[in-house]
Formats: C-alpha cells, sequence, structure tokens
C-alpha cells in the first residue's frame, strides 16, 4: 500500500509537469484528488490494513494527498502565468496612434484678453458694468467736458446715427450712467468692458474695436493709487518685470491726464522694432477724474476724487499674440482662431 | 509740429543736447514723436563757385563745370542740372563725400569725362522738395551770391539743426510756436524766455485816415490789428529765413508772405498780408457772409459760403475767410505796393466750424480754433512789420488801427498746496508748487489761507480749474517721482454678476462643443436683407442707419447676427477651410419710436458646415442640423434648462422651411435653429448644407442656473426594456415620445430614441424607431409583471394615439 501510494504521487507529479493548461491540469487533479480518484481509492482501502499500520498509512496517504495538492497548486499558477504571458503578448496595440478625437473649439483671442483683463481688476475689487453701444452726445461727449465744436472732438472720428445720438466712441459714457447710478456713495469701483467705434479703417485701425475703462471714485484716491493700479495691472498683464511709465498727457475728462506705456514686451526695453527702438509701448490713457465731470455727475468734487483709465483690447491683444495686422482679428479666419 | 532745434535757441539757452531735450519734452507732455539730425548722413559738402561752365563734347544734357571750392585747386565737375549759371555759388560734394539716402562720391568719368564731385540739389543733401523755393526744388541749390568759398556746407543749408517731431495734444495751442516751446524749455531747465522785442521805427506818416476797421460780429471777433506797410518791394527772403522756414516744412515764397509765415511758427500768431490797394478804400469790415456768397481762396478754389461763416470783406465784398484762408483777389503778388497786415484774434468754434464746413483746415485755422492769444496779436504785428523794415522791404506806417473794444485780463485762480498732494498723493511743498507756477510764466501770490493766488496769462486759455494748475505741477514735478499705491478705504468686491458668469459659462460650452467664437462687426450693407431672402415689409429690415458710414458695406446696424456669421464660414469656405463650426455674441439694434435711443439686445448665434475631423476608428460625420441641436442641447444641459422644445415652422427668413424649429424655453420663444436655406446659401456662395440658430441670449439665461438641484439616488435597480416601433412617416419623434412617457406613468424613469430606420425592411410611407425604456421604483424592486403591465398600457395607447405597431 505504501508502495501504492509512493507510485500515484510520483505518476500524477510526471502528469502535472507535462500539462500545458487549465483544461489538463483539472483533468489530473479529478483523477488523482477527486472524490472517485486514485488517492481516494487507496484509502477506501485501509480497512483492509492491520491496526498498527493504520495510523502511519493514514499518515502517509494525507502527506501524499497535502504534498500533490500543492503540486498542482504550483502548476496551476504556472500555467496561468503562462496564459497571461500569452494573452497580454496578443493583444499589443500601437500606442502612437493618434487618440479618440475630440472637437475643441476657442474663445476669439479678443475675448480671452478681455477676460484677462476683467479677472486681474476682479481681483483689486472692481466689479464689471456695460452700457448701450449706442449713445447720446451727452453721454459719449458733454458729460466727458467734451463740449461740441470742441478740438478733442477731433481725437475720435464719430459715427453718427441721429442729430444727437452716435456709435459710443469709447467706452467711458459707461462712466458717467454708473455715477449718476451710484452717487453720492462710495467707494466705486468699477471697469466697463465692450465694443466701441470710430470712423477709421487700416492695418491699425478697425471701424470696431474694444476698450475697457476703469473707474474708482471714493473720498480718498490718488494719482499715486493711480499708479498703483496699473502697475498691478502690467505686472498680472505682461509679466512680473514689467516696468511702467506716466506721461503728461490731455483728455478732457480726466485731470491731470496721463498715457502709461509698459517696457516692451519684445525686447523687455532694449529697443527692437516693435517699440521702434524707444524700449516703450505705449498702452493706455488714464487721469484722475476731471471735477466737471464728478459733479455732471452727481459727486461733489471737493469731497471726492476719482482715477480713470482706458485701454484698447486690440493692441494689448496684438503685443500679447504678436498680431501685426488688426484686420486678421475682424477677419476670424479658422485656421488663425484655432493657431492662437 | 516741427521745431527747429537751432531756430528754438534764439528764444532760450537749452543746457541739453537734442535728444535730452525730447525726452524732457516729453516727459512733461509735449511728445516728441519724431527725431531728425537733418545733417547726419551728409559729409564733405562744401560751398563752390562755378566759374565756368562748357559744353560736355559727347553729351548735349551734360555740362563741364569748373569749380572753386577755395582749396587752391579748380575741380572739373559733370553735371546734368540746368538751372546753374556761371558765379553761382552752390554747395559740392567732393571725392570722399556722403549725400542723403548714403550716396557716396568718387572720382568717376562721365561719356569720357573726368568729374572729381557733385554739385548738389536740396533733394540730394536730404531737404524736403516741398519745402524748397519752387525754382530749386528740382534743381541745383543755390546760395547766396556773397557765400565764402570752401566752408563746410552744412550750417549754411540748415543741415547742422535737428528737428524734433512734436505730436501735440488739443489743449497746447499755445506750444504751436517755437516761442510756446521755448517758454516750456525755459520752465523745465530754468532759464530766461527771450521774448522777441520788436524795436519799430516808424517811416512814414500816419495810418489815419487811411484804414478803417469795422466789426460787426464782436463775440466773433474780439481784436482786429490793422497795419499798414507802403512802398513794398517784394523779393525773395533772405536765407536765414528760408533756412528756418524749410527747417519746419514751410516753403519760402517771397518776403512778404514768409514773414507772415514766419509770424505765425515763431510766436503762434496767424497773420494775413493783403494787397493795400486791391482793398476798398481800405475799409474792412468782419461780419458773417451772406448766405451762398462766395470768394475765390488763395488755393484757387471758389468757396461757397454760409451765414454761419465769419469773413473779412472790403465794401465790395468777402476778401478773406475770418481765420481761415485769404481771398486770392486780394493777395501780394510782385505788383504789390502796400500791405495791409491783419493780426486778429477770431473765435475758436467759429473758425473750427467754419474750417470743417469747408473742409479747409489751414496752419491758420489749426490754430485760432485752439486759442490764439488776444494780447499777443499786436506784437505780431510790429515784429512782422519790424522784420520787412529790416529787410528793406517796406515804409512802416504810422500807428495802427486795433479794434479791440473790450480787453481781455489774466484770470486769477487759487491752488491749495494741500489739494495738490491731495490729489496727486505726494509730498510736494508750497515752494516747489509757486516756484513750478512762477517758471511757466504764471504770477504767483500767497493767498490769506494758505493757498497760492496765480494769475494765468491770456496765453493759457487751457487753464480754468484748480485741477488744471495740479496738472501743471504734476507734470514739472515728474510723473514720475508720484509714489504708487493702493486705494486706501473700504474694500469693494470684485465679481462678475450672475449674467456675467453665465455668458462665461455659455463660451466654454460652446467652445467644448468644438465651435470657435467669431467675432464681427455690428453693422453691414442694405442688401443683406435681400441676400438673406428677408421679405420687404418684415421688421427685421427697419435698421438703425449710420449717417456717415465709411462704406456702403456697413450702412446700417445689424438686426440678426445671421449675416456676420454666414460671411465668417463664407470666407473660410473660399478658403479652402471647407469645416467650420463657428459662434458669436453680440447686439443687435432695433428702432424705438418714442426712445431716445434704439433697443438693444445681446444676442447668440452659431452656425456649421462641412464635416467633423476625419479620424481613424471614429467615423466623420457631416454637421448638419442634428449637430447643432446636439450642441444646443448640450447647453441646455450645463445652464440647467430642461423644460425647452423644437417646433417646426416653415417660414423664416434665411431658413429652410422644411428644416428649421423655433426654440422654446418653458414656452418663451428664444429664437431659430435650422438649415440656410438652398437659396440663401447660394447668395452667400456656401456649401449645400450649413446649419444654423441665432437665440435671444438674455431671455434664454433668465431661465439658466449654475446649480442643479440634488435629487435622491434611487436604492433599488432599474429594469431597461427596448422597444420597437414602426409608425407613420409624418408622425414628429416629439409626439411619440410624449406618449410613452404620458403611458408609462410613475414607473417611467427615462425613454432614449436609439434608432430610426426608413427603407426595405419597414413598408413605405412608415418608419421604424426603437428607444429605449428604463423603469425604476424608488422603494422595490420591480417584478416583471409590473413593467409587462407598463409596457403593454404604452403600446396600446400608443396604438391609438400614432397610429404605432410593434415591430416583429
Amino acid at each position: 500500500m505504501e508502495e501504492k501510494l509512493r507510485a500515484i504521487a510520483q505518476e500524477a507529479k510526471q502528469l502535472l509537469d507535462r500539462a500545458t493548461n487549465m483544461d489538463q491540469l483539472n483533468e489530473i487533479r479529478v483523477k488523482f484528488l477527486g472524490k472517485k480518484g486514485e488517492l481516494t481509492k487507496v484509502l477506501r482501502g485501509m480497512g483492509a490494513l492491520s491496526a498498527d499500520e493504520r495510523p502511519r498509512i493514514g499518515q502517509l496517504a494525507n502527506s501524499v494527498q497535502a504534498d500533490l495538492e500543492d503540486y498542482l497548486n504550483h502548476s496551476m499558477s504556472e500555467v496561468k502565468n503562462k496564459e497571461l504571458e500569452a494573452q497580454l503578448a496578443g493583444e499589443k496595440i500601437d500606442v502612437t496612434l493618434p487618440g479618440t478625437p475630440f472637437s475643441l473649439g476657442k474663445n476669439h483671442p479678443l475675448t480671452r484678453v478681455q477676460q484677462e483683463i476683467e479677472d486681474i481688476f476682479l481681483g483689486l475689487g472692481f466689479s464689471i458694468m456695460e452700457g448701450p453701444e449706442i449713445e447720446t452726445d451727452f453721454y459719449n461727449f458733454e458729460a466727458l467736458n467734451i463740449p461740441k465744436d470742441h478740438p478733442a472732438r477731433d481725437m475720435q472720428d464719430t459715427f453718427f446715427t441721429g442729430p444727437e445720438e452716435l456709435l459710443r466712441t469709447h467706452t467711458s459714457p459707461i462712466q458717467i450712467r454708473t455715477m449718476e447710478k451710484t452717487a453720492p456713495q462710495v467707494p466705486l469701483k468699477i471697469i466697463a468692458p465692450g465694443r466701441v467705434y470710430r470712423r477709421d479703417d487700416d492695418a491699425t485701425h478697425s471701424p470696431m474695436f474694444h476698450q475697457v475703462e476703469g473707474l474708482a471714485v471714493d473720498t480718498r484716491i490718488t494719482f499715486a493709487d493711480l499708479k498703483g493700479v496699473l502697475q498691478i495691472f502690467a505686472e498680472e498683464m505682461f509679466g512680473i518685470k514689467t516696468r511702467t511709465r506716466f506721461r503728461p498727457s490731455y483728455f478732457p475728462f480726466t485731470e491731470p491726464s496721463a498715457e502709461m506705456d509698459i517696457s516692451c514686451v519684445m525686447c523687455g526695453g532694449k529697443g527692437c522694432r516693435v517699440c521702434s527702438r524707444t524700449g516703450w509701448l505705449e498702452i493706455l490713457g488714464c487721469g484722475m477724474v476731471n471735477p466737471r465731470v464728478l459733479e455732471v455727475s452727481g459727486y461733489d468734487a471737493e469731497k471726492f476724487t476719482g482715477f480713470a483709465f482706458g485701454m484698447g483690447v486690440e493692441r494689448i491683444a496684438m503685443l500679447k499674440y504678436g498680431i501685426d495686422d488688426m484686420r486678421l482679428l475682424f477677419d476670424n479666419d479658422l485656421r488663425f482662431l484655432a493657431q492662437i | 509740429m516741427r521745431v527747429s532745434f537751432k531756430w528754438l535757441q534764439e528764444y532760450v539757452d537749452i543746457p541739453v543736447s537734442p535728444s535730452e531735450l525730447a525726452d524732457k519734452l516729453t516727459a512733461v507732455g509735449l511728445a516728441v514723436e519724431g527725431y531728425e539730425d537733418l545733417g547726419a548722413q551728409v559729409d564733405k559738402v562744401f560751398t563752390g563757385k562755378i566759374i565756368k561752365i562748357d559744353v560736355h563734347p559727347n553729351a548735349d544734357k551734360l555740362v563741364i563745370c569748373t569749380v572753386d571750392v577755395g582749396g587752391g585747386e579748380n575741380l572739373q565737375i559733370v553735371t546734368g542740372a540746368t538751372n546753374i549759371n556761371e558765379n553761382d555759388v552752390v554747395p559740392v560734394a567732393v571725392e570722399g563725400a556722403r549725400l542723403a539716402g548714403g550716396l557716396k562720391i568718387k572720382k568717376t568719368k562721365l561719356r569720357g569725362i573726368e568729374s572729381r564731385g557733385m554739385l548738389c540739389s536740396g533733394g540730394e543733401l536730404g531737404l524736403d522738395p516741398e519745402s524748397m523755393p519752387e525754382e530749386q526744388a528740382h534743381g541745383i541749390m543755390i546760395l547766396s551770391p556773397d557765400t565764402p568759398l570752401g566752408l563746410d556746407a552744412k550750417p549754411l543749408t540748415g543741415l547742422d539743426d535737428v528737428i524734433l517731431e512734436l505730436e501735440l495734444t488739443p489743449n497746447r495751442g499755445d506750444c504751436l510756436s517755437m516761442v510756446g516751446v521755448a517758454r516750456e524749455v525755459a520752465a523745465i531747465y530754468n532759464k530766461q524766455l527771450k521774448m522777441p522785442a520788436p524795436d519799430l521805427k516808424s517811416q512814414s506818416e500816419s495810418i489815419a485816415g487811411k484804414v478803417k476797421v469795422d466789426i460787426e460780429e464782436p463775440h466773433l471777433c474780439r481784436r482786429y490789428i490793422a497795419k499798414l506797410l507802403t512802398g513794398v518791394k517784394v523779393f525773395p527772403s533772405p536765407d536765414w529765413m528760408q533756412e528756418r522756414l524749410r527747417a519746419v516744412g514751410i516753403r519760402p515764397i517771397n518776403n512778404v508772405v514768409d514773414v507772415t509765415n514766419y509770424i505765425l511758427m515763431e510766436l503762434g500768431q496767424p497773420l494775413h498780408a493783403f494787397d493795400y490797394h486791391k482793398l476798398k478804400e481800405g475799409h474792412i469790415i468782419v461780419r458773417s457772409a451772406r448766405q451762398d456768397e462766395k470768394i475765390v481762396t488763395l488755393d484757387g478754389a471758389e468757396r461757397t459760403l454760409s451765414g454761419e461763416m465769419l469773413v473779412i470783406t472790403d465794401p465790395t465784398g468777402p476778401v478773406a475767410i475770418a481765420g481761415v484762408m485769404g481771398g486770392l483777389e486780394s493777395e501780394v503778388t510782385e505788383e504789390t505796393a502796400a500791405v495791409l497786415l491783419e493780426s486778429a484774434s477770431f473765435d475758436p468754434v467759429s473758425v473750427r466750424r467754419t474750417a470743417n464746413a469747408l473742409a479747409l483746415r489751414s496752419e491758420s485755422s489749426l490754430r485760432f480754433e485752439k486759442g490764439v492769444d488776444i494780447n499777443g496779436c499786436l506784437r505780431a504785428a510790429e515784429r512782422a512789420a519790424q522784420l520787412l523794415q529790416a529787410m528793406g522791404a517796406c515804409d512802416v506806417t504810422e500807428g495802427n488801427v486795433d479794434n479791440y473794444s473790450n480787453p481781455v485780463g489774466n484770470k486769477t485762480l487759487s491752488v491749495r498746496p494741500d489739494r495738490v498732494n491731495h490729489v496727486l498723493g505726494t509730498n510736494i511743498s508750497a515752494g516747489v508748487c509757486s516756484d513750478i507756477l512762477s517758471r511757466l510764466q504764471f504770477s504767483v501770490q500767497e493767498g490769506t489761507e494758505g493757498e497760492v493766488l496765480v494769475t494765468v496769462p491770456t496765453f493759457r486759455p487751457d487753464i480754468s480749474l484748480e485741477a488744471d494748475l495740479i496738472e501743471e505741477v504734476a507734470r514739472m514735478y515728474g510723473y514720475d517721482k508720484v509714489p504708487q499705491t493702493l486705494p486706501q478705504g473700504e474694500s469693494t468686491r470684485g465679481a462678475r454678476t450672475k449674467r456675467q458668469s453665465l455668458i462665461q459659462k455659455v463660451r466654454q460650452i460652446l467652445t467644448g462643443c468644438g465651435l470657435y467664437e467669431v467675432i464681427t462687426y455690428s453693422f453691414h450693407s442694405r442688401t443683406e436683407f435681400d441676400r438673406l431672402g428677408v421679405p420687404a415689409d418684415s421688421p427685421l429690415r427697419n435698421t438703425v442707419a449710420l449717417q456717415n458710414p465709411l462704406s456702403e458695406e456697413q450702412a446700417v446696424m445689424r438686426t440678426l447676427m445671421l449675416p456676420g456669421i454666414l460671411d465668417v464660414l463664407q470666407r473660410n469656405y473660399s478658403r479652402r477651410n471647407s469645416n467650420g463650426a463657428v459662434f458669436g455674441i453680440g447686439t443687435v439694434f432695433y428702432p424705438r419710436a418714442k426712445e431716445e435711443l434704439p433697443a438693444e439686445r445681446e444676442k447668440i448665434a452659431a452656425a456649421v458646415m462641412g464635416n467633423t475631423p476625419k479620424a481613424w476608428g471614429t467615423p466623420s460625420h457631416t454637421m448638419d442640423f442634428y449637430h447643432l441641436k446636439g450642441v444646443l442641447e448640450a447647453l441646455f444641459r450645463s445652464l440647467n434648462i430642461s423644460s425647452y422644445s423644437f417646433e417646426p415652422v416653415s417660414a423664416e427668413p434665411g431658413y429652410h422651411p422644411g428644416r428649421t424649429a423655433r426654440v422654446c424655453v418653458k414656452g418663451n420663444d428664444i429664437g431659430f435653429l435650422g438649415e440656410i436655406h438652398p437659396q440663401v446659401l447660394e447668395n452667400y456662395e456656401l456649401p449645400d448644407r450649413v446649419a444654423a440658430l441665432e437665440l435671444d441670449l438674455e431671455t434664454f439665461l433668465e431661465f439658466a442656473a449654475n446649480f442643479g438641484r440634488y435629487h435622491k439616488l434611487p436604492k433599488f435597480p432599474g429594469v431597461e426594456r427596448d422597444l420597437a416601433l414602426v409608425v407613420p412617416q409624418e408622425v414628429a419623434v416629439r409626439d411619440v415620445l410624449r406618449v410613452i412617457k404620458k403611458a408609462g406613468g410613475e414607473l417611467l424613469k427615462e425613454v432614449e430614441l436609439f434608432d430610426v430606420y426608413q427603407g426595405r425592411q419597414v413598408q413605405e410611407g412608415s418608419k421604424s424607431l426603437a428607444f429605449s425604456l428604463q423603469f425604476q421604483a424608488q422603494d422595490r424592486t420591480l417584478t416583471d409583471k409590473e413593467i409587462d403591465a407598463c409596457i403593454s398600457a404604452i403600446t396600446s395607447r400608443l396604438a391609438k394615439d400614432v397610429n404605432a405597431e410593434l415591430r416583429s
């Protein structure tokens, strides 16, 4: 009996060694370890053994069974590994093929720049106001201290839709409309983005373009505050190393007035073609709100001061994206829109 | 304005170089936009006298000149010039010389004859031919005959000068002159301003009885000075004056005209010289023009005047348009023997209106409309007389007619140094404020309460408020010295409104769906409506029109976004960008009868053409009606808009009658979605399928929300059943869905259409629809029996209401 057990163990192991797949392994398991398997048959014959031998053979049979089960498990995991390897090898794909395409569009570059400007000023506590694109002469000019027949009207060639109605030439009327509604409450801090119109059409002018206006009114707003706020704007918009320069200028609705230049975004101020070798780029007009404008809008100009600024979105977009012809921005060529 | 550095030095000592001055002027608000070193390119050009002119043996059009350049040996120079004579003194470029434009002069042979240099024209030296005397504009420059020979020609031709091109702001009319700029320079460097002080000796009898001036419109002409010059001799003005005029871009004409131009540039006072004998009775009348009165101006054009224009007349009619341009009839000519010199002050608005109405902007009108110093008129008249007298060109009659009934005095303003610092955020002392203002020629006195009393001279009409004086202090103190701070005081909230953030979200979703944003003009051509097939009586044709459009293409404000969007597709299609998906957000304008301003509505429009991108493994599909509808449905879902519907319409302008829907949200019409009408596609030269939509953004955002609401997730599993139906072809899927939902009751959670089939396997006139139905209960797992009951309720309802059969 002992020999028989050993022979079974040996035979089973030989078969297991030769098996190459799970089906074969299962057959072997049934044949030797199953309920009607070889090992069971031998154990059924235990009754014929002497009482002396029974415990010993019993022990042997158990160890043979345990040994075989181990052997079987080991073979099974080996075969499984081989099968998995074979599966993986067969499933290889070309990972360099492009992925399933998802079509994505883009916001227009002017929108992106405008949103960037908005976000900077939102962070500085300004809220966003809007106003009509067709304006009255009063809001577009007179309230801004530009009476009829004033030479400053030459600065803004205007489209008229009626004797007193026109396409706004700047976003400044929104200053007046907002102040009228808010006065005499302070603090007032707003920006006003929007489409504006002037009778110009060439590589650097478009009859329709975009501006962002800014206005702050409070009891103690200073020209120094204007410089500080715009310095932050310049750094956020054009990079932390951007320097600003303020030059006296003239706008009827601000006094003192200034033009703000930034150090050239291309050459950093050394002088290049973009900045006409000056190292500076003119970027926006600004100033302290003219007392007449404050008074027209309902603020006591002795008690309150304010600053205002206005910038062209196209100009900034052209600098940021390196565009040299403004007309591209309104041409809407899909290759252009996808590119930048 | 062109400013000659050399000329400027006559009025002020400038302690810096021209380029440093340019930077400084920019820093105080006189922006220098151009810098021109006139002689930078020119070298080795000397004065030389043409001793002899010989014919060229081999060329008819060339001559051989023998030229003395003061260096002992005469030079032989071959030239093609025709305006030279023996004994002329001319600029001579010798061997090794450099000329404007980079030309280098070498010894050469012209048609076999050696030539050792070149006689120069003004243009070759870099002078603007337009500023040269007529006869020299295209020939050799002829210098004064007494010029020493062998001198560097640059100083003699004005090439040792630097021109600063000033871009003046409209408020600084006072700087439209050399003296005006010199005044700023004197203030910057704390130097003395040297005003020209005419020292006039009258030589002939009194003006009395010879000239009479009547001003009929004293509010439009507050001062009129007439000065009479007799014994006038008209000849070219001296070199120094020609050189200065040339430097600032004015062509020398003759001494009388040149002097008026010289004063214009020196003092900023426009003068006009009349031929005295052409004025009837020496009588000047300043009055409004008669309606349709005519005058031929100096430029030879006949001008028709209107009643709002101010004219200078004699008893017979107009002789000049006041402050704008003189008349040809009374022009100074070589025969002129006596000159009546006008130095006047005209109303800025009147001059501006007249110049605009006649489209005639002159150097004179440019200055008057910005304000000319009324108290400078006399100095200008006397200075002009003195200059002409000094050239021996006239005798000066004793006295002036000075019609100035209401003399204008200087105004006084007060400025508080505290206020200066309050506005600027600086710490400038009262002393510094006063110093700056007095350097600018304001007279300054201390007031009683610490304020500074400032007397503003009449040459600064731009100064009328304390704020203006604050700016004067700030710009001279230096904007760069003002610190950078942030606003103090109560802080404010910076946030987008709900509407503003929803619009941002709309953009995100649409770009996420593959659409590119485009920006189109708010105006278009009137014919756009014909192209789009808008009926003649459609209210859409009622537009806000521009009174002064740049072109017919931009004549009216849009009432629709669609034309602009279709134009974008067309432009792209013509450039072979044949697959396109775009959207735009913009304003449309509707006239309103009773309101001052038109109504403005914010719209969103989108359009698609062509196919989705070709790619391996994913079939490309046509971007048609359903593609764009899918985009719109995605937009609705992300804006948490659930109750929307699409109703078929058949007569919307521009759209295909069988492929267009009205879009409704909660029962409100918000716009249209459809394919573009084939005829319209043809008009726009577009491919044969374009789908588009245009919606009223404001209405539809009213129903949008940034957030949805949470509903409990089901605990019990749902069951899915498919339902395949055959229905008559004309039945709309929307109606089938309504029946299914109604009949399915509470347990039916969702219905999705997943297949539509028309073809051989379905009877003609019918279509097959396949739906996937999801059943679920909140409180239990549903049994087959319950679901079967639901399905049979649905199918029997479908059979009755939409004539549907189950597909076998």
